[in-house]
């Protein structure tokens, strides 16, 4: 008697839930996008991809991970869109065939963070190459995605432009993503890049503060793509074509320019700029 | 008596049984016929149990033969062990879970365990968990899961070794009681108070031979070997 | 830890608000794990049996192996499930890569070596004790599964739960084949790990919370189960 009715018992507490997911799982067209931790957190596509949906019935599938897996989920055909900022590899990624039809959609800029206390004097800066090298000749703790995402192949392109190669044991890689990056660098008093979406939304900056902004050569261009019709045949062409055509048109552009994060723009509409 | 035909007598021809080099058995050639009430008596270390697993087939013999009238069908022969060993579900249970074994189908199994456990005197307990039984229960479920399907022959590897005198009174009477219905009895001891009570047949074992075998009068009054003579007086032999 | 308290808060909002959101999110992790704890059941329970009591040839290396897999960390089987399913991969076709199937069977693979080691141990030493009476009374070595099975389950229950355990708990697994998609493919674990990297560490505890306080209840109702059915002898 009680043997029956625990069983009943755990028998609902497995059903629920699958009844519950039925539900959800409802929706059948939908298409997958390969896109970034820090865009993802920045919680733009929150704010972005309801807009879409709701216009087009097309559901978005946002896989969010670092540039490099991002780009391989394209390679692989894990994905129907690939949208990223990493422009090098974003160019490289339709030379070698597996993109389609490039177009730049917005750009933010990096920040260079660190604690208060500034210990080697960067602050105001405007110049980020020299503020690294500062930061290398004073020996004073960086922390470094490692994890060859956009964020961090920027990163080292100014580590070129200050002429400073990094080593440890004053600079960490974390190979990580910005978040838990940023964790580090707020837990041990460390400078960081960091993009400004991440940062703004980052909820655990402790002692951390913005010190150098404001160079050019740390803004932050987005570009998406299709993934390669031709090479992956199951690609959802038409529904990923209309996202992007979306993201690109006047509609899209202007839902990016409309987020902000306690009242500041965080990206900026570049779908007309030419690269 | 059974309508079907009896798989007994049953014949032991020269059996042997070796392990590890050493022979435990040899040169067993034993009878067990319709009606027998046979109890195999010896000291410990005899192979008293042994000869008892190799006759209900738990057991390959190493040499010789077990033969039974014809190929005896699992259930036709039943074994009660020196330590009841019971499933962890209902009195009940444990007798319909023998007789679903024994092929006998869903519908009957039910009233034929009922009608076992009456037979033994468990029918008030039906309904409690084998396992908080006591020890003389447990025995006494044990035999009749063993002979809820009316085996020809049932064998008893000392059942009542761990059991007070009450409870071996039990277990002796329902013996008695199976055996007037025409069940054989092949049953080891090392009691010979139980031997004296029960026998009609004596089987003395001694080393793995057989020594002696003999009706249970004869045996007792004039034993005709040494070893026999010896454990009938009490004394340790080897 | 200055998080804390904040955590406890976070916490207490998310069940209160009754959020959709955290209700999607739990849902999908029970559905998951449930699912794979019973499909890992169906097949590792008779598996197990049948380990315990039939020789074979290999059937050291197949205990060994079974009992080295319940280490296996859970981001080297999504890695090698992800290497399966990408469309790259030899069932890329199936088109399973980023949904809850794809994480039901990342963790089935996680949760089974645990089912079948256990279950071979605990039918192993059942068969030694109950054998010789299985085989007097006429039970053939596979007609006994499912009756050692149904004998032994308390002691089964122990390594279902540690099975439920296992995969409640890990993030590597179902992050990786599942994407960690808001709505679609996110669990307690990932939600988790989200949080953390973006730095809102007193939501990420909370969701740890709740999900501590949910294993808790899934577990203490089995052995309540467990120690009902002893009670009443069952």
């Amino acid at each position: 008697m009680v043997k029956r009715f625990l069983m009943a018992m755990m028998a609902v507490l497995i059903a629920a839930p699958a009844l519950v997911q039925a539900q959800a799982q409802a929706q059948d067209r939908f298409i997958t996008v390969a896109s970034t931790t820090s865009t993802e957190q920045s919680g733009l596509f929150k704010h972005l991809l309801p807009r879409f949906t709701d216009a087009t019935g097309i559901e978005v599938r946002v896989v969010a991970v670092g540039t490099g897996q991002a780009l391989r989920l394209g390679e692989n055909g894990d994905a129907d869109v690939v949208f990223v900022h990493d422009t090098k590899s974003e160019e490289k990624f339709v030379a070698e065939g597996f993109g389609v039809d490039r177009r730049p959609v917005m750009y933010n800029d990096f920040v260079l963070v660190g604690p208060t206390a500034d210990p080697a004097g960067i602050k105001g800066g405007k110049d980020v190459a020299a503020a690294l090298a500062t930061v290398a000749k004073a020996g004073a703790p960086f922390a470094s995605r490692g994890d060859d995402s956009g964020t961090h192949k920027a990163e080292k392109r100014l580590w070129t432009a200050s002429g400073v190669t990094p080593s440890a044991p004053w600079y960490r890689e974390t190979g990580s993503g910005m978040g838990p990056t940023l964790n580090m660098a707020a837990g041990i008093g460390a400078y960081a890049l960091t993009d400004r979406g991440t940062w703004l939304n980052f909820k655990n900056r402790q002692d951390l503060a913005i010190l150098v902004e404001g160079d050019r050569r740390l803004a932050n261009p987005y570009g998406v793509m299709l993934v390669n019709p031709a090479r992956h045949a199951h690609v959802k062409e038409a529904d990923a074509r209309a996202f992007i055509d979306w993201l690109t048109g006047p509609v899209g552009q202007d839902a990016i320019a409309s987020y902000t994060i306690n009242g500041e723009q965080l990206f900026f509409p570049d779908a007309k700029a030419t690269n | 008596m059974r309508a079907e035909p009896s798989v007994l007598p049953l014949h032991l021809s020269g059996v042997g049984f070796r392990h590890g080099g050493q022979a435990l058995l040899s040169d067993v050639d034993l009878c067990v016929p319709r009606g027998a009430l046979t109890i195999i008596l010896g000291p410990n270390g005899a192979g008293k149990s042994l000869l008892l697993r190799l006759a209900h087939g738990l057991l390959e013999p190493s040499e010789g033969r077990v033969e039974w009238a014809f190929a005896a069908p699992r259930r036709r022969h039943a074994m009660v062990f020196q330590k009841p060993v019971l499933l962890r579900r209902s009195t009940l249970a444990n007798v319909t879970h023998a007789l679903a074994l024994a092929g006998v189908p869903r519908g009957r199994r039910k009233a034929e365990a009922l009608a076992a456990l009456d037979r033994v005197g468990l029918s008030a307990l039906a309904d409690r968990s084998a396992r908080v039984l006591s020890g003389g229960e447990q025995q006494r479920l044990a035999l009749a899961r063993a002979t809820a399907s009316r085996p020809d022959v049932l064998f008893l590897d000392e059942p009542c070794a761990a059991l007070d005198p009450a409870a071996t009174r039990a277990i002796e009477d329902i013996v008695r009681a199976l055996h007037a219905e025409g069940t054989a009895i092949v049953m080891t001891t090392h009691d010979l108070g139980q031997a004296r009570r029960l026998a009609r047949d004596v089987v003395f074992l001694n080393r793995g031979r057989i020594v002696e075998n003999a009706p249970a009068e004869e045996f007792f009054a004039a034993p005709q070997s040494p070893q026999a003579a010896a454990f009938l007086r009490g004394d340790l032999v080897w | 830890m200055t998080e804390t308290p904040s955590a406890f808060a976070a916490a207490i909002d998310l069940v209160l608000s009754l959020d959709p959101e955290l209700g999607s999110i739990v849902a999908l992790s029970l559905r998951v794990t449930l699912s794979a704890v019973a499909i890992a059941c169906v097949i590792g329970l008779p598996l197990g049996a049948a380990l315990a009591l039939y020789r074979f040839p290999g059937r050291q290396v197949v205990v060994t192996l079974s009992a080295a897999l319940m280490g296996l960390p859970p981001v080297v089987a999504g890695l090698a499930l992800y290497l399966l399913l990408s469309r790259a991969g030899p069932l890329g076709s199936w088109g399973l890569l980023f949904t809850p199937t794809a994480m039901i069977v990342a963790q089935t693979i996680l949760v089974l070596p645990i089912i079948i080691t256990l279950t071979r141990q605990v039918v192993e030493d059942l068969w030694g004790e109950v054998g010789d009476q299985l085989r007097s009374l006429g039970s053939s070595r596979s007609r006994a599964i499912p009756t050692l099975l149904w004998d032994g389950r308390l002691s089964l229950l122990s390594g279902v739960l540690a099975g439920f355990g296992r995969a409640s708990a890990e993030v590597g697994a179902v992050l990786i084949v599942g994407g960690n998609i808001a709505g679609v493919t996110r669990t307690m674990t990932t939600a988790i790990a989200l949080e953390t990297s973006r730095g809102d560490l007193a939501l990420a505890l909370g969701l740890g919370m709740v999900l501590i306080v949910l294993t808790i209840a899934l577990t203490a109702s089995a052995q309540i189960i467990g120690a009902l059915s002893r009670r009443l002898g069952v």
